[in-house]
């Protein structure tokens, strides 16, 4: 928690959200605007840069060959991982990763593989030698709150125009030809976090809310509207019914968010 | 479904170890078994087997992780080398790192943290042998340590996973059906408060069966709290029982 928010601004941001009220007018459960660039490091095969109001996330996917893992010979490899820069935020310091940066980096992880994103059976290139692993590399640049949503949201964009070299193998070795392949997706999850203040359900808390929010709870949803990964944080706690409602909202917010975003 | 799913659940709807799709496996819970730690559980949850001790609430080290208007939990669940198939790094892995965290903050809710300024309560959690859902055992002998150690507490927090295994909701998933199945819920849960405080979920539900593994979760959990506070008080019991005889010579 940081100390740089007084006492005073806390409780102003509680006692407006028990009105029904937000910092910037916004209504209870709106998203802050989105904007989304793609393709914005050319040396990356993939990357895309979500604006979620300040927050601002970075996103490259570097693709490379490697060995599967010996209990999925004939799939290629999802690794996330995400930097809490500190240029993001007077609160983040160089270092190896805190567990901040682990559950965030865990918490896309799983959204993309339970819903099964990657078709990482087209990614195979030689079963148990040789198969393609998609690193997608978080870097948060502005912490603003929400980092879960806009980080999610961020990497399923830049996995979305990522492009392989297309690729002959020859005497087990991999040959680079003309031209690229998309990479294979079979699904597009997207992630909604809920959080709790003074018993209100709020989406999208940015910086100063999630100060004052007693917890959290993010649902990836996949395009049936089926839920693929769920993850509690925060201190406090939420109740049966505060769960289901919790489900329902996030349900319609992925809902909301993929006709917005075309996905 | 492939072949190796369809294995998991007989016709009659018996699973692999015997069990029916809302049953627990055995548990078994002892208070106080560690001498040198203020508190301490040991659980053996179907096979797992795991030893959580708490110390405090007690002076932070270092000093400057102390907070001025509240006492600071610290968890580390950690699994041992020889506690899995393959052997396991003793290094903390990304995973012991973010159950650390979840840990945490699932016992967070039952302390009263404001009450402890300035102090630290240490929670070990030692993975001594894992068969899946560690993280439910872990927290059900985590806030046993910390009741033992005698920190107040609003409840005991409780933990029990449920999942979906061969398009059935089941109750407390093994190792294999934790990793064959379709889904897996832990949920942690403090019954007299009817909060939950931990949940987490993989694989893939419809919002109906996400649901009901939720409840059914919260089922289990109410059955493992009995068992939690029997544990408690057989503790003390034995106590009672040494005394009474002390005076009786």
């Amino acid at each position: 928690m940081s100390s740089l928010i007084t006492k005073v601004r806390l409780k102003q941001i509680s006692q407006h959200i028990e009105k029904g009220k937000r910092l910037d007018e916004r209504g209870l459960q709106d998203y802050r605007p989105i904007t989304l660039e793609e393709g914005v490091i050319e040396k990356a095969e993939g990357s895309a840069r979500i604006y979620l109001g300040k927050t601002q996330v970075l996103v490259g996917v570097k693709v490379e060959t490697g060995e599967p893992f010996p209990d999925t010979p004939n799939e290629g490899v999802q690794t996330v991982n995400a930097e809490l820069v500190p240029l993001a935020s007077p609160n983040f310091e160089p270092g190896p990763p805190d567990e901040n940066s682990i559950e965030l980096a865990r918490i896309v992880d799983r959204g993309l593989r339970e819903s099964h994103a990657i078709d990482t059976e087209k990614l195979c290139i030689e079963a148990g030698k040789k198969v393609f692993v998609v690193f997608v590399d978080v870097y948060v640049l502005n912490h603003d709150g929400n980092l879960i949503d806009a980080s999610a949201l961020a990497a399923l964009a830049a996995l979305m125009n990522t492009k392989i070299s297309n690729y002959e193998v020859k005497d087990g070795e991999l040959k680079i030809k003309q031209g690229y392949t998309q990479l294979p997706m079979k699904s597009r999850p997207i992630t909604v976090t809920v959080g709790k203040i003074n018993n209100q359900l709020i989406i999208d808390p940015q910086y100063e809310e999630e100060q004052v929010m007693d917890s959290r709870i993010s649902i990836a949803v996949n395009e049936k509207g089926n839920i693929c990964a769920v993850q509690k944080g925060c201190s406090g706690y939420f109740t049966p019914q505060q769960i289901l409602e919790a489900s329902k909202l996030a349900q319609a917010k992925a809902a909301e968010l993929r006709k917005k975003l075309n996905w | 479904m492939n072949d190796k799913h369809d294995k998991l659940i007989d016709k009659k709807g018996i699973r692999l170890d015997g069990r029916k799709a809302d049953e627990l496996r055995p548990l078994k819970l002892q208070v106080g078994v560690l001498p040198n730690a203020d508190g301490s559980a040991y659980i053996e949850h179907g096979k797992n087997k795991i030893l959580a001790a708490a110390f405090g609430p007690r002076e932070m080290h270092p000093k400057h992780l102390a907070l001025a208007d509240r006492m600071v939990l610290r968890c580390r669940y950690h699994m041992a080398p020889f506690s899995v198939q393959e052997r396991k790094s003793p290094a903390p892995s990304r995973r012991e790192v973010e159950l650390s965290k979840v840990i945490r903050e699932s016992l967070e809710p039952a302390l009263f943290l404001e009450l402890y300024p300035r102090t630290g309560v240490d929670v070990f959690i030692e993975v001594l042998q894992a068969d899946g859902g560690t993280r439910c055992a872990s927290i059900t002998a985590a806030a046993l340590a910390i009741a033992d150690a005698g920190v107040p507490m609003r409840d005991l927090v409780v933990a029990c996973a449920a999942g979906k295994v061969d398009d059935t909701v089941v109750l407390d998933l093994h190792d294999a059906e934790d990793k064959l199945g379709a889904a897996d819920v832990p949920v942690a849960y403090m019954p007299a408060l009817d909060a939950i405080t931990l949940l987490q979920m993989d694989g893939i539900l419809t919002p109906d069966e996400f649901q009901r593994a939720v409840d059914m979760a919260m089922g289990g959990c109410k059955k493992i709290y009995e068992m939690q506070k029997e544990a408690l008080k057989t503790k003390y019991m034995v106590v009672k029982d040494v005394e009474e005889s002390e005076v009786e010579e």
